[in-house]
Parts: C-alpha cells; structure tokens; sequence
C-alpha cells in the first residue's frame, strides 16, 4: 500500500547518491502509510486463510437465510402490512455491523497477548496506525459484508424502493455505526486478557443486539423493555435504515424512534466520542 | 552463517559516531526502578519508603523484597529496584538471572516499551523515556514477548516490518530477500510462520530485529523452550550478527548461553545489579570450575580423594553413593591430565572424570549468599 502512496506522492524520480533512498517525508505521510500498511497486513490475513473469509461472510449470509425463512412466517411486521423479510433484511445489516465489534476485540486482543503490538510499539512507526490501521481493516471487510448481505438479501427477494441515493445514505450509516464500533472493539481488546476471555463477550453482545428493533419491533415487545429497545443506538440505525430503504416497520411511537434518523448518526458519535478516547488511554497505559 | 555480517545492510543507519556524551555507552541505566501494584500515583511516595526499608526502620518493611506501599498493607511488588547497567558498544553483554528477577522489565524499559518509575536510561545516547522515537530507530528486540505475525508468511513478515521501518516497498521486498538468506530461511519463506519450528521462528524474529541493522539488539530469553540443535542455530546467528559490529544485549536464565555469546555478565536478582564481570571472572567468584571423578569400584574412592585432593583448591567433597569425588580447582587442564594420570598409574577403574563448570545455580548460592534461586518473582516476600 505504500507503494500505492509512492505511485500517488510521485516516488519515482529520486535524485542523489542512492537511487532507492526515502526522500524526507512528514509525520502525517508517515502515519498514513503506517496506517495503510497495517490495513494491508490485516486484509492479507484472509487472503492466506480463505477459511476466514468463508466465516466472516459466510455467516451473515446463513443467518440471512435461517432468519428469514425459518422465522419469516411466523413473525408479526408493526402496521400488519408488508413482508417480514423485508423488515428483516435492515435488521440484519445493523446486527452484523453490531457484532463486528467482536472481530475488532478478538483481533487486538490476540495481537496484544502474542506480543505484535509491542514488536509494533518498539518500531520507529507512527502509534496511532495500529488501530487506525485495523480500522481500515474492519471497514473493508464491513463493506465486503454489506455487499454480500445485500446481494444475499436481493436474491431472496428483498428490494430497496425508496431509490439508489438513500439505499447509499442507509449503508453509510450502517458503516458509520461500524466504525463508532471499531473502538469499543480495539478498548475491550485491550481491557480482556485473552482471546478466550474475549470469546465470552458473545454472551454481552447477544442480548444487547437482540434488545433491539433487528428481529421484532419495540412496539411489539413488553412495556417495561419497549424503551430500552427502542433507545439501543443499534435500533436507531435499523429503523433509520429501514426508513431510507423503503422498507416496512420503520415507525414507532417514541421520540427516539420518530428522530432515528438524527440518532443514527449521533449515537454512533457518542460513542466514538466515549471510546476512541478510552482506546487511546488503554494504548498508553500499555507502557505503564 | 559466518563472519561477513556488516554486508548487505543499508547504509546510513548505523550511529555509533553521532552520540553525544550519553553515547558514550550503547546502553546506560541508572537507578531504573518500576513498580508494579500498589496505587498509582504513590510512585514518588516510593523513594522515602526505600530508605526506610534499607535502614530497617521503616514499619512494614521487610528488605527490598517486599517493601509495603500503601497503609493497607498491600504489597508493591518491584520488578525493578535501582538497577544498574552499562553496556559498551559493538560487545554481547548478558543479563543473567532467574526467572522474575527483572530481565524482561529491564528490557522492555530499555526498549521503550514500559515507562520506569525512577531512574533513567540511554541506549545508543537517546533518552528512553524523553526520546523513545530516537531509541526506537536504532534498537532491534527479539524475545518472549515480540512476535511475528504467524498467519503471514516469513517473507511477508519481513517486507511488512520493513515497510513500517519505512523502507519503501522496494528496498523492504530486497532487505527481506537479504535477510531470509542470511538466517536460512529461504526454503521457508513462503510458508505461513505459524508452521515454522522454535528455532525457525526465533530466527525469524532475529530477522525481523535486523531489518535496519540496529546498532543494539534486545535479544530477550531467545532461546528458551528451543531444543539444542534450534539453541545453536540461534547462538550462530546471534554471532554473526555480532560480527556484523551490532552489540547486544542478551537476557538467559542460562550460565552456559551467556558464557558462549557474552563478553560481559550482569548478574540481576530482584531488580538490582548483584554482580557484573566478565564469563571468567563471575566464574571465579564462584569458585572456578571443579574436578569430578566418578570411580566404578566404591572400594576406590579413599584413593580417587588422595589424587583429587593433591591438585585441589579445598578439601574434596565425596558422594558415596555415587561413588563421586568433587573438588574445586585452579588450573584446570593441569588438574585433570594429573588425577587421570595418577588414577591410571594406581590402577584405579573410573566411570568418569572430568571438568565441570559452575552452573547458574552455583553462582547464585555464592552471590546471594545461599539463597536458591528464586522461583517466585521479585518482590514477592520472602518467608520470614
């Protein structure tokens, strides 16, 4: 990749004694290209290991399947009308994009307990590219996950009707939940000791995907859980997607479901805001 | 694997003529102290506690062990305690000592990794703790706790390190090529590190820790949990990169490793700097080699101890079930072509006789006065 960027900052005509030497770059150069690099080596990791790449994509698409046909006649959509894969389909796009979260946890605390982050920490790179750069990483594969769901999603019949220019708007937020995510995922993966420990987040993550509007609607759940469901920024960027995709059940009755569009984008900020700091405080106290 | 090393290495990055007077040294610590446990914040707090522990007035002290910090008596436990150490350049330098005494904290100090508590420290002239980036420029470190990414290959390994060296692309995918040819990995290269061997990938990680041809090397327990063939394998390397005008800095719980690479020893136990010399001289302060003479008659030991005893520093020590005779001894060639010769002329029948050299635990018991060593970490509290 950072051959991409010598190709982009013109690296090819150098002048002086040795032909191959770095012309003198700045930090931001630096920490781009550190970053980039990182990114690389995280994406190749699924080019060696194609078993990977059948997991990771592979999973969503079985859930898609299961979800929407095992369950896909027996579930009620809110306002009766429409079908429930329909309804469904945006639900999910946010659950995947929620648990990738766990991708992001498993990976830095596996790197963290083999000792990769302090080979990298030793280095004469840029710090911030370690996670900036499995960032990128997760971003990438979040795309590649959103392409295969939707076009999973298309073939059982599933279709955006509200036009291309608001099914875009709707995959930017479902990416922009994502990468708010990126951090909780790079925090935990720092706060857990090993990857077995991190393996039983599963058991957080269930539920607070599930109380949500992915699989059933808040209005259609018991008063006293109703709430909870409906402010879960994971249901907030389901109904907002459901309501830019055109597809049924979007609705609700509460502020926060009325204004999902709003909170899907400042949710995802809230909590950048909350642990992107917390991820970077957890990097520091490695020195500690 | 021999003695051309310094070839093939990009220029330039070698800065052994560019330090001012802390440079004087490759690495220079002094007074390094880093706590763990306790409240953080109370670091400070820390120093006067450490004279009270050392003049035995403090209330809860129990000697530099096992300090006690907060008023709960919750025990701070220094993996650090004023530690010294001075390494000049271009040499291997050991750093010997059980497991827990603070090899590894000493190391990752010295390579940026953890911040200290006190004390301050130089490798190659640069600060450790006010300059890391400088320091991070000119160290390579190898061990327990830096890795290699095991689902890439040895090649892709090296040419992702060398790119985040910032190499360029090319000159990472050449120095890779170079350096996979230099530790013998060619073969291998385009295999994922995971199916590598220990000492495959110990060299990998030398490797890796080479790529800019750092002026020191951390090389932190490189060979421990190796079979002995991947050991020596390691040990090879380890020379030629010496050779190469890299000075290292070398951590093993083994006397035999420190002794094969090192020109000089520090000697480290519960975070201090008990002894620094060099493989000979720590070797004397522990009584040298000894003599052993196992004979294969019991009946034959009185006169196995009469020859022992005559070319001896003291008194022989026998085991009679083993039919052993031990002794300390100076000259040490002299020594064994003597009680061979006489044991032959006495007609004596020997199982076995021969030189045996102090091990770690020896130096040890005579270092620290007859303490074992330590199993448990430093600043765990000794029993009362």
């Amino acid at each position: 990749m950072s051959d991409v960027l010598d190709v982009v900052t013109g690296g090819a005509p150098r002048s002086g004694q040795d032909p191959d030497a770095e012309p003198a770059r700045g930090r931001a150069y630096w920490a781009l290209a550190d970053t980039l690099n990182i990114a690389r080596r995280h994406l190749t990791h699924f080019r060696r290991q194609p078993v990977l790449i059948a997991w990771q994509l592979g999973f969503p698409i079985i859930s898609v399947l299961l979800y929407g046909f095992v369950f896909g006649e027996a579930m009620k959509v809110p306002g009766g009308e429409g079908d429930y894969k329909d309804f469904l389909m945006p639900g999910m796009f946010v659950m995947t994009m929620a648990f990738g979260f766990m991708n992001t946890a498993m990976g830095v605390v596996t790197d963290a307990q083999k000792g990769v982050i302090d080979r990298f920490r030793s280095m004469p790179m840029a710090p911030s590219a370690v996670a900036a750069g499995r960032g990128v990483a997760d971003l990438v594969v979040a795309c590649a996950e959103l392409t295969i769901l939707a076009l999973t999603a298309v073939a059982i019949g599933w279709r955006p009707d509200n036009g291309a220019g608001n099914a875009l708007t709707a995959f930017a937020l479902l990416l922009l939940l994502r990468f708010s995510l990126i951090w909780v995922g790079v925090w935990l993966g720092l706060v857990v000791p090993t990857p077995e420990a991190a393996g039983g987040l599963y058991a957080v993550a269930f539920p607070l995907t599930m109380i949500s509007s992915v699989f059933v609607a808040p209005s259609l759940m018991p008063d006293w859980l109703a709430p909870v469901a409906a402010w879960n920024p994971v249901s907030s960027t389901g109904t907002a997607a459901r309501d830019l995709f055109g597809n049924p059940g979007a609705g609700g009755a509460s502020w926060v479901e009325q204004h999902a569009g709003l909170m899907a984008v400042v949710w995802p900020l809230v909590v950048t805001a909350v642990f992107l700091p917390l991820a970077v405080r957890r990097f520091q106290a490695l020195s500690r | 694997m021999s003695g051309d090393g310094g070839r093939g290495v990009p220029g330039g990055r070698r800065t052994r003529d560019d330090r001012g007077d802390r440079g004087q040294y490759a690495v220079l610590a002094r007074g390094l102290t880093k706590r763990y446990g306790g409240r953080p914040g109370a670091g400070e707090a820390r120093g006067a506690a450490g004279e009270q522990g050392a003049t035995g007035t403090g209330g809860g002290a129990v000697g530099s062990s096992g300090r006690r910090g907060g008023r709960r008596g919750k025990a701070v436990k220094y993996a650090l305690d004023g530690f010294d150490l001075t390494v000049a350049h271009g040499t291997v330098h050991g750093l010997l000592g059980p497991n827990g005494a603070g090899k590894t904290t000493a190391v990752r100090i010295l390579a940026t990794l953890v911040r200290p508590d006190g004390g301050h420290a130089a490798v190659g002239g640069a600060d450790v703790v006010r300059e890391p980036a400088l320091v991070r420029a000119r160290i390579g470190l190898t061990g327990q706790y830096a890795a290699v990414d095991e689902m890439l290959t040895g090649r892709q390994n090296l040419e992702m390190f060398g790119r985040l060296f910032h190499l360029g692309a090319r000159r990472a995918a050449r120095r890779a090529a170079e350096l996979l040819d230099q530790f013998g990995l060619v073969a291998a290269a385009d295999k994922g590190a995971g199916q590598y061997s220990g000492g495959m990938r110990r060299r990998l990680d030398l490797a890796a820790s080479m790529i800019l041809a750092p002026s020191v090397l951390f090389l932190d327990e490189p060979t421990t949990g190796l079979d002995p063939r991947s050991r020596s394998e390691v040990w090879d390397s380890v020379r030629h990169l010496v050779a190469g005008g890299t000075t290292v800095l070398l951590t093993t719980q083994y006397l035999e490793e420190a002794d094969k690479l090192a020109s000089r020893i520090t000697v480290i136990d519960q975070g201090r700097a008990i002894a620094d010399d060099t493989p000979d001289g720590l070797k004397a302060t522990v009584g040298g080699s000894h003599l052993e003479v196992v004979v294969s008659d019991a009946a034959d030991l009185p006169a196995a101890v009469k020859a022992v005893a005559r070319v001896a520093d003291g008194e022989p020590e026998t085991a009679d079930a083993e039919r052993r005779v031990r002794a300390a001894v100076t000259d040490r060639v002299g020594a064994l072509a003597d009680v061979a010769r006489t044991l032959r002329d006495e007609g004596v029948a020997v199982d076995d006789v021969g030189l045996r050299r102090p091990s770690l635990d020896d130096v040890f018991l005579k270092l620290t006065g007859g303490r074992a060593p330590a199993a448990e970490g430093p600043g765990t509290e000794e029993a009362a």
